[in-house]
């Protein structure tokens, strides 16, 4: 799976700018409800949703990168947007570093196998140190598109 | 220095997800020894959620996990308990249909 599988162009966000991890979330699921990908009366059951999860164990995955994500019948395939916080946020992640890089992921409830390998490629992109950082210093939407077109082109 | 390894089978619906992982590294890192894991041809080290997450095990795949250390007997044993007792998800799984949103 590559990330224009997922990753909604629209949706992305280079600016975040709540200081908690809430208010970030909140921010790219707005951001999905404007790109069209999600309904506007879907937002506060799915932002709900993902906070509920964070709440069984953080998705911080160390590295400054967190992968907040939901299952929910509203979509009827994979949706994912990626945000860049330039202070960070505190995400209680394992290595207790503060997160600069979201990808959000809402995936239909039968669908385990998508949102699997939505991981397999991010955490297989991310091992790229380079990458995470020139994601983490975008500073427009159509930067971290081409960082992404970028990768999913180099993947074989 | 002791190597123990096994294989086993991924029994939760939703395979080696986020939360599998986390626990999963959290439970090698109890350890002194050394664990990796091999998935299709591909090792990872077990202490690393990212790294675990490029297997993209789903239910019914096979692990081989392999632990190296003083320890190594403990933390296998660990490892593959919490592999077969479906990362403590199974009961979600059955609900998943009737619920949607977890």
């Amino acid at each position: 799976m590559k990330f224009a599988d997922f990753i909604q162009v629209g949706a992305i966000k280079s600016d975040l700018t709540a200081d908690d991890k809430e208010g970030v979330i909140r921010e790219l699921v707005e951001s999905l409800v404007g790109s069209g990908a999600l309904q506007a009366e879907d937002l506060d059951g799915i932002l709900k949703a993902i906070m509920k999860r964070e709440e069984l164990g953080s998705t911080g995955i160390g590295k400054g990168i967190a992968v907040p994500h939901t299952k929910h019948p509203s979509v009827s395939k994979l949706v994912g947007t990626v945000g860049v916080s330039a202070d960070g946020i505190d995400f209680n992640s394992l290595d207790g570093e503060k997160v600069h890089l979201l990808f959000l992921l809402i995936s239909p409830p039968d669908r385990p196998g998508d949102h699997l390998r939505a991981l397999e490629n991010i955490s297989r992109q991310l091992r790229d140190d380079s990458f995470c950082r020139f994601l983490k210093q975008a500073h427009s939407p159509a930067e971290i598109q081409q960082l992404l077109d970028e990768a999913d082109n180099t993947q074989l | 220095m002791v190597e123990r390894i096994a294989t086993v089978q991924v029994v939760n619906p939703h395979g080696m997800h986020l939360r599998p992982a986390d626990l999963f590294a959290r439970t090698a890192m109890r350890f002194q020894s050394k664990v990796c894991v091999t998935f299709e041809g591909q090792q990872v080290d077990g202490r690393s959620i990212v790294e675990l997450l490029m297997l993209a095990a789903r239910k019914g795949t096979q692990l081989t996990i392999c632990t190296n250390g003083d320890d190594a007997e403990e933390a296998l044993s660990a490892l593959v308990q919490l592999i077969e007792r479906g990362f403590d998800e199974m009961e979600e799984g059955k609900n998943d249909q009737a619920t949607n949103d977890e």
